[in-house]
């Protein structure tokens, strides 16, 4: 029986419906924390109300690379090499420069394989979200160490982890990168926050959510499961990403308690103060927060760091503001006359 | 070693326009305006010139030769022996000697030692390039280079060089630059002066001027190549420097400004960006293609070989790319800064699994610029990698070509669907689906608005629409369908040239850069009596040309500069029906081919076959 006429579908602001947003069924395993996440990234683009052909959505290789395929069905998506995501992006980001860039990644592809790419994408700066789904396992491989395998980790089939963890915040931060979050799979309310943040954010966002393997890494004392999460998250402060269309609400937010941090869009970024002051522009502090956190085993999430930019990559290069790959051919191939003088400077 | 210039017919009768000298000196020295200088002032009295920088992979100290090859007949290619030397380096002054024949000529800079056996039977001309240069008073930081100067003139003067075509050389070199102008003519004019002041010629080498090369034009294939990618509408170039590839971007960096600002906005259509590696490099053309640019990267063997895997998904996903290999010399690190065809069938085959390429193989400086916009033309038709092979040799150095020619069919930018044209569809639209049947697809590009338009790229199996598959049935079908788009691309590819000789009954098969080598050997067998034709490959996969070659020659002799005969082995392949017919010949020590190896190779081979 169809019932559409009587029931009252929700719609965002340009029309859409959260159907509009969805993507294939997820072949994750089922409790998978990258299916968190990749509801709440339609869900964020939903509540943006930004058309889903406005977004691009590249990745790697990997369970989280997959995912790409379970959000954002009308978007175009680009399921590419090993760790090679960023370079797609580089290349790919020039053709339109409406188009916002999400990129899914997991920390085999970011931290290990792509480290470099990575780092190289962040100096650049291309507008851009980077979402690391951090599981600090190779999950489609079965379960070898990662990057980001804490020290001491013990798996199935390969023993005990004697390598260090490499923090990807630190290195996006180190890279440069103006925007680090830190998300947990198990936070949908802060991750969705963070993600609007960062896709309203001006040059690169990472976000680097901690999103358990229920298969291959999920014991209670795991750094990147569930449990450990549960029982240490400490969100640096409360988010919430204010559209520039609303920033009369503002006012609603008590001053002292919050900070407000404005995008160049003309949105906002609230936070409010948790239990410790914590200032997401101060880099130092950034970096100290980080140490400590991976010192004492202290699971800090929210906005790590942000430092809100006027340009980015694009601005470098000077070039037509239209869709570049949209240019009629009479705009991209020179006059003969060129070609006469360039013939006469030869000879 | 058997030099023609020594041989009892031509006896010690003057040679005017016909000569290779090399002028050997110090990398780092500044020889390379000079010797520029030197070349295009033969190149301005209308004399057919090829100039090549025979230089090692370092930045100073190493010896470095430039070799200026004349030939009124208009031959190009490389001549293993000198007849004229300028010896400006102490270190290999006695072995550059041993290149010349009886009669040969050697100006040298008189404060190098001459050898105490230098042969007898030489002419030598001492230069004292340092006592003119102190006399000049010229800077202490400027003396080295200016001592290459002096040389120009001197030798300019004994070959006879007119001053005026020197100075057409000297302003194209220094343009607007007026006190470096006047203050390198004037060395070249002490050097002159002190020539014909002191020097009796004793030599038999001279040159005279000739009706002006009106139709040709002085460049490299690398700044050929750039500048045909700019006049195809390259949208975005990625890439990574690599020796000798880094010349034909640094020339797109140089032009582009020039040449490819929007004429309705004034803001930049190239995108030139410098990358981490060539696997970034590689990755951001891919992008950039699939995104609806024409997008290119240029490298050499060491870079094709990280490009691989890249490779291989823009081959499956179907994406446009222009690839430009500038062949250098390997396996491994090799010798980066001297020539081969080695890649080629690597190249052919690049990526794992089930795969093949569409390769366009330049022979001349004007080819480069022709594939340079072609390609893109190709890469978006076909939606698929295009491959550019040139060489360090055709790249790097300087060459007398044909001017250049505008493209003027309208550019191909292959099935690309927008918003408006999907409706004609009525949603039987999928990426991968054949509609045309000529295993070509309909694909969109990012931006596109309408709803229909997106679709989902992956580099794992997929069916029409782009959903993973892992469906047997349609695996195959997929991968022979790519299969018979590729095949079907080789009529539209550029074709063979075919240079026939009267009564010809065997041929030569030869790419590239090897052709001014083989033309010469061809003449040169032809007046042994044996008739060759020769047919060039331009691109790959052959085209029906060949096979029809193959079937008209008793036999056809492959020539490549490589070391197992790599084209040979594509085309025992491609064509096994005529393997019996063909034969390879090839070799590979990092120098260009020469025609007399062409000719005693052929001569030899004939010899034992009978």
């Amino acid at each position: 029986m169809d019932n559409a006429q009587t029931t009252k579908v929700e719609r965002n602001f340009v029309g859409l419906s959260p159907i509009d947003y969805r993507g294939k069924p997820s072949t994750l395993c089922p409790g998978c924390g990258h299916n968190t996440v990749s509801n709440q990234i339609q869900q964020a683009v939903y509540e943006l109300g930004i058309v889903p052909e406005m977004i691009a959505k590249f990745s790697g290789i990997g369970c989280s690379s997959k995912s790409l395929n379970y959000y954002l069905s009308r978007s175009f998506g680009f399921n590419g090499l090993h760790g090679r995501m960023p370079t797609l992006v580089s290349g790919a980001c020039f053709a339109d420069r409406r188009i916002k860039a999400l990129g899914t990644s997991g920390d085999g592809d970011t931290a290990s394989i792509g480290l470099g790419h990575f780092k190289h994408l962040i100096r650049r700066n291309v507008p851009m979200v980077y979402i690391i789904e951090n599981n600090g396992v190779y999950g489609l491989t079965k379960g070898q160490f990662s990057a980001t395998s804490d020290l001491g980790l013990e798996l199935k089939h390969q023993g005990k982890n004697f390598l260090p963890p490499l923090d990807l915040c630190m290195e996006a931060l180190i890279s440069g990168a103006k925007f680090v979050a830190r998300a947990f799979s198990g936070d949908i309310k802060q991750m969705k926050e963070l993600l609007k943040a960062a896709i309203a954010h001006n040059g690169i966002a990472v976000i680097d959510v901690i999103s358990p393997c229920v298969t291959f890494n999920n014991h209670d004392d795991a750094l990147q499961s569930y449990t450990w999460g549960r029982e240490n998250e400490a969100p640096i402060q409360d988010i919430t990403y204010v559209p520039r269309a609303q920033a009369i609400e503002i006012k609603e937010f008590q001053e002292g308690e919050t900070r407000e941090v404005r995008l160049h869009d003309g949105s906002s970024i609230i936070l409010k103060k948790i239990d410790r002051d914590y200032d997401p522009t101060d880099k130092h502090a950034a970096l100290d927060l980080l140490t400590e956190s991976y010192k004492n085993h202290y699971f800090a999430t929210g906005l790590i760091y942000i430092e809100n930019a006027s340009t980015n990559f694009f601005d470098e290069f000077d070039f037509v503001e239209e869709p570049l790959n949209r240019l009629t051919p009479d705009r991209l191939r020179p006059e003969p006359a060129a070609l006469d003088r360039i013939n006469q400077t030869y000879q | 070693m058997d030099h023609p210039n020594e041989n009892a017919q031509t006896g010690q009768k003057p040679l005017v326009n016909d000569f290779c000298m090399t002028i050997c000196t110090v990398n780092g020295s500044g020889s390379a305006t000079a010797n520029t200088i030197l070349y295009r002032a033969l190149f301005n009295m209308g004399i057919p010139t090829s100039g090549k920088n025979i230089f090692p992979s370092n930045i100073k100290g190493l010896p470095t030769w430039f070799v200026i090859r004349a030939s009124e007949k208009g031959y190009l290619g490389r001549v293993p022996y000198d007849d004229i030397i300028v010896a400006m380096n102490a270190d290999t002054f006695a072995n550059d000697l041993t290149y010349l024949p009886k009669g040969g000529v050697v100006f040298y800079a008189d404060h190098l030692q001459k050898p105490a056996d230098a042969n007898p039977d030489l002419v030598y001309y001492p230069m004292p390039i340092r006592q003119m240069v102190r006399q000049a008073e010229v800077p202490r930081n400027l003396r080295e280079y200016m001592e290459n100067m002096a040389y120009v003139g001197i030798v300019g003067q004994i070959l006879g060089i007119p001053m005026e075509n020197i100075e057409y050389a000297l302003r194209k070199h220094f343009g607007s630059r007026q006190t470096a102008l006047e203050s390198n003519r004037s060395m070249i004019q002490s050097g002159y002066e002190w020539a014909s002041a002191n020097v009796i010629k004793q030599d038999r080498y001279s040159v005279r001027v000739l009706p002006p090369l009106a139709d040709y034009i002085l460049t490299d294939g690398n700044n050929a190549g750039a500048l045909g990618a700019l006049f195809g509408g390259a949208q975005f170039c990625s890439w990574y420097p690599i020796t000798p590839a880094s010349s034909l971007v640094e020339s797109m960096i140089a032009q582009n400004p020039k040449l490819r600002k929007d004429p309705q906005t004034g803001k930049n259509t190239c995108i030139i960006l410098q990358v981490e590696d060539e696997l970034a490099a590689a990755g951001s053309a891919i992008g950039a293609g699939w995104a609806g640019l024409r997008a290119m990267t240029a490298t050499s063997g060491p870079g094709l070989s990280l490009m691989t895997e890249n490779v291989g998904l823009a081959y499956y996903t179907e994406t446009p790319v222009v690839i430009w290999d500038v062949q250098r010399v390997g396996p491994s690190t090799g010798l980066p800064t001297r020539t081969a065809q080695s890649d080629l069938a690597m190249v052919y085959r690049l990526g794992h699994g089930d795969i093949n390429h569409i390769i366009l193989i330049p022979g001349s400086v004007n080819e480069c610029f022709e594939f340079g916009w072609k390609a893109f033309d190709i890469a978006e038709h076909y939606q698929t990698p295009v491959f550019v092979m040139s060489d360090l040799d055709l790249g790097m150095n300087q060459w007398i070509t044909r001017k250049f020619d505008y493209p003027h069919e309208p550019m191909d930018r292959g099935r690309v669907l927008w918003e408006d044209d999907l409706a004609r569809f009525e949603g039987a639209w999928g990426r991968y689906k054949d509609i045309e049947g000529d295993g070509i697809p309909w694909r969109t590009v990012m931006g596109n608005q309408n709803p229909a338009a997106p679709y989902f790229t992956r580099g794992t199996g997929h069916d029409e629409y782009g959903n993973y598959s892992e469906d047997p049935q349609n695996w195959a079908k997929t991968i022979q369908r790519i299969k018979r788009k590729l095949e079907s691309s080789c009529e539209y590819l550029p074709c063979p040239i075919i240079r026939k000789k009267p009564n010809a009954r065997i041929g030569i098969i030869a790419l590239g850069s090897t052709d001014p080598a083989i033309i010469e050997g061809q003449d040169q067998l032809e007046e042994a009596g044996l008739p060759v034709d020769y047919l060039r490959i331009r691109a790959l996969p052959v085209c029906c040309d060949v096979r029809e070659f193959l079937e008209n020659h008793e036999k056809v002799y492959v020539l490549e500069l490589n070391r197992d005969g790599q084209l040979y082995g594509i085309l025992i392949q491609e064509l096994h029906d005529y393997s019996p017919k063909l034969i390879s010949i090839s070799e590979v020590d990092g120098l260009p081919m020469t025609a007399i190896w062409v000719k005693q190779q052929i001569l030899s081979k004939e010899q034992q076959n009978g």
